[in-house]
């Protein structure tokens, strides 16, 4: 029986071994293949192993092409900035609703919870954002449109106050004469870390990983993110060398490693968030967790 | 009489003015969610409008069903219909399956750390933006530098595939990607409900002297029954969408495969940005719209015939 038992404990790691495999191979062959020199690229293909190591594609993107950095610069204000605006709506929106008191609570869920299941579509959206609004080609275009507050995450911390906080506070805090603001930030908050925590991160991976937004509302190349730039480097081969503004750049034109190039600039797309992902590790997996149970 | 219909009425003034504060909090985002979801509903109209960039929408001439005629005389609405519906089964199927069987085996294995250490690595693929997806699917799918073609086909004395032109493979490709991006996620739901399972009923089933598959069988799958069913209903519910990533930039728009990778979503954005047809795109737009709704109620019915505690209202 033990025998058995520790048989069968070998097998599944095996197998989650295989499956965390399956999960990083693909990086590892992003990760050699941007440091492998472009002779040896053009030559061989993209590969798990080099011999010929060469970070020509790195000093490329971070020295010579003023775009990656400047879209570095762009992608980060745009995560911190619309993080920020995003939890600060979700939150007021979520306490007030998780409120049971309050007159008007059922018609102001629907009318939250509607959205989740009718939407407009992309074609009314995109006309009122460039008609109305004129946002096409502003910073305005990166944060405002689709992420600066969604109904999923409202609920989700809804839910979170609703169980986590206990009426009783928020009436002791009544009693003590503080305002509804004044409850909300020295009582309430200080007891929601977690939840706050677990929004800040989704939202902020959402902005960060967003290239919709760049895609539909931007074309000038001044405002493109790090996923924009992605996304224009995969699509149009020639974007690479058109973008070697500087001396370097448009002298060596045709020395350009675009082969490794192109791996490199996904390796700088991904790395912020895998940086950043061990530190926030449980709050992620309690999120999906909390998501999984209703609103 | 009427003196105390005044006095009700003050006492009403006075509990809402209490709340004042509360509906100011919520002013910021109502305001959000009219101008970015509410107002775009009702710009649905486009689709029965021939639109003009001059006049706006509210303007445009009113042309009926014009739009719809048009789209659903195309090859191509059957196409993307049929894309986005299969390609959702063909993802609910496969996913279920994938994403149970690692909840199952995580809920097996001993050992608190190594548990977490596995759920941290099977999560990455989710944090990535479908964009750096579609180079890692470019490292090994590319003709000329792929690692599959170099690595595999090449040394095999085989002529190398030209994959971003043969729309064959890419049914495969694009199931596979999906689950590589998805499974850590709906893994971990899956296995948030296993931990929840009452233990009770392994003990039990351990002096019983049942096997490991029999508890699993009778036991753990049972236990995971509702969420697997609340899940997938939801999937029904969403199966008019697509991920346009996934479609659009992971086969980097390539024209060949068209046939293969045009859903909805990838419609409607290339009718508007690339050929500037509005009447199609928002007709298709409408299409998605209504009938996902429909979708979604009929999802949520079922859900809650069947389970009225899992539904979503």
């Amino acid at each position: 029986m033990v025998g058995s038992s520790k048989m069968f404990q070998i097998f599944v790691h095996v197998i989650m071994i295989l499956l965390a495999l399956f999960c990083l191979v693909p990086f590892l062959l992003l990760i050699v293949s941007s440091v492998t020199a472009e002779s040896t690229l053009i030559q061989n293909g993209y590969s798990f192993f080099t011999t010929d190591l060469d970070f020509a594609a790195y000093e490329y993107l971070l020295l010579d092409s003023t775009s990656i950095v400047r879209g570095y610069g762009i992608s980060a204000v745009t995560t911190v900035l619309g993080t920020v605006i995003n939890l600060t709506i979700t939150t007021l929106f979520a306490y007030a609703l998780s409120r049971k008191d309050l007159p008007g609570r059922t018609f102001i869920s629907f009318f939250l919870f509607f959205t989740m299941l009718f939407n407009g579509g992309l074609v009314p959206s995109y006309m009122m954002w460039t008609q109305v609004f004129q946002i096409k080609n502003s910073f305005a275009a990166l944060v405002v449109p689709n992420l600066m507050m969604g109904a999923f995450y409202v609920i989700m911390m809804r839910t979170y106050f609703g169980t986590n906080i206990p009426d009783a506070v928020i009436e002791a805090g009544r009693i003590d004469g503080a305002g509804e603001i004044r409850i909300l930030l020295r009582l309430v908050l200080p007891m929601s870390l977690p939840i706050l925590a677990t929004i800040a991160l989704l939202v902020g991976l959402s902005y960060w990983n967003d290239w919709l937004n760049g895609l539909y509302y931007i074309n000038d190349d001044k405002y493109y993110g790090i996923q924009v730039i992605l996304n224009r480097m995969l699509m149009d081969s020639l974007f690479i060398k058109n973008n070697a503004g500087t001396a370097l750049g448009s002298q060596l034109n045709t020395q350009v490693p675009t082969t490794a190039v192109k791996m490199a600039v996904a390796v700088l797309g991904a790395v912020p968030v895998l940086i950043i992902y061990p530190f926030f590790q449980k709050y992620f997996v309690k999120g999906i967790t909390i998501g999984a149970v209703k609103g | 009489m009427n003196e105390h219909h005044i006095g009700k009425g003050k006492e009403l003034r006075k509990r809402l003015a209490r709340y004042i504060p509360l509906y100011f909090m919520l002013l910021p985002g109502a305001c959000y969610l009219i101008i970015n979801n509410y107002i775009p509903m009702g710009g649905l109209v486009i689709a029965f409008k021939n639109y003009n960039y001059s006049k706006g929408i509210w303007d445009s001439d009113f042309v009926g069903l014009k739009n719809f005629e048009f789209l659903f005389t195309t090859q191509e609405a059957w196409t993307i219909t049929r894309n986005t519906l299969l390609y959702n089964i063909a993802f609910i199927v496969v996913g279920t399956l994938f994403a149970v069987t690692v909840a199952v085996l995580l809920g097996e294995l001993a050992g608190k750390r190594v548990k977490k250490a596995y759920q941290t690595v099977i999560l990455i693929p989710f944090l990535i933006s479908i964009v750096v997806v579609s180079y890692l699917a470019y490292g090994f799918l590319s003709t000329n530098t792929g690692f599959i073609n170099n690595a595999i086909v090449k040394p095999m004395g085989k002529e190398e595939i030209s994959f971003y032109s043969s729309p064959q493979y890419w049914p495969f490709i694009l199931v596979l990607v999906n689950i590589w991006k998805g499974f850590g996620y709906t893994s971990i739901m899956y296995y948030a409900t296993l931990v929840g399972i009452d233990q009770s009923y392994y003990e039990a089933a351990m002096i019983d002297g049942a096997s490991r598959w029999q508890r699993i069988w009778h036991i753990t799958l049972p236990g995971l029954k509702p969420t697997i069913t609340i899940m997938t209903l939801m999937s029904i519910g969403k199966i008019f969408y697509s991920d346009f990533g996934l479609f659009y930039q992971v086969p980097m728009n390539s024209g060949p495969l068209i046939d293969v990778t045009n859903t909805i979503d990838t419609y409607v954005y290339r009718g508007l940005m690339e050929l500037h047809n509005i009447g199609m795109s928002s007709a298709a737009g409408f299409y998605q719209s209504v009938v996902g709704f429909v979708l979604i109620l009929i999802a949520n019915f079922t859900v809650r015939k069947l389970d009225s505690d899992s539904a979503l209202f």
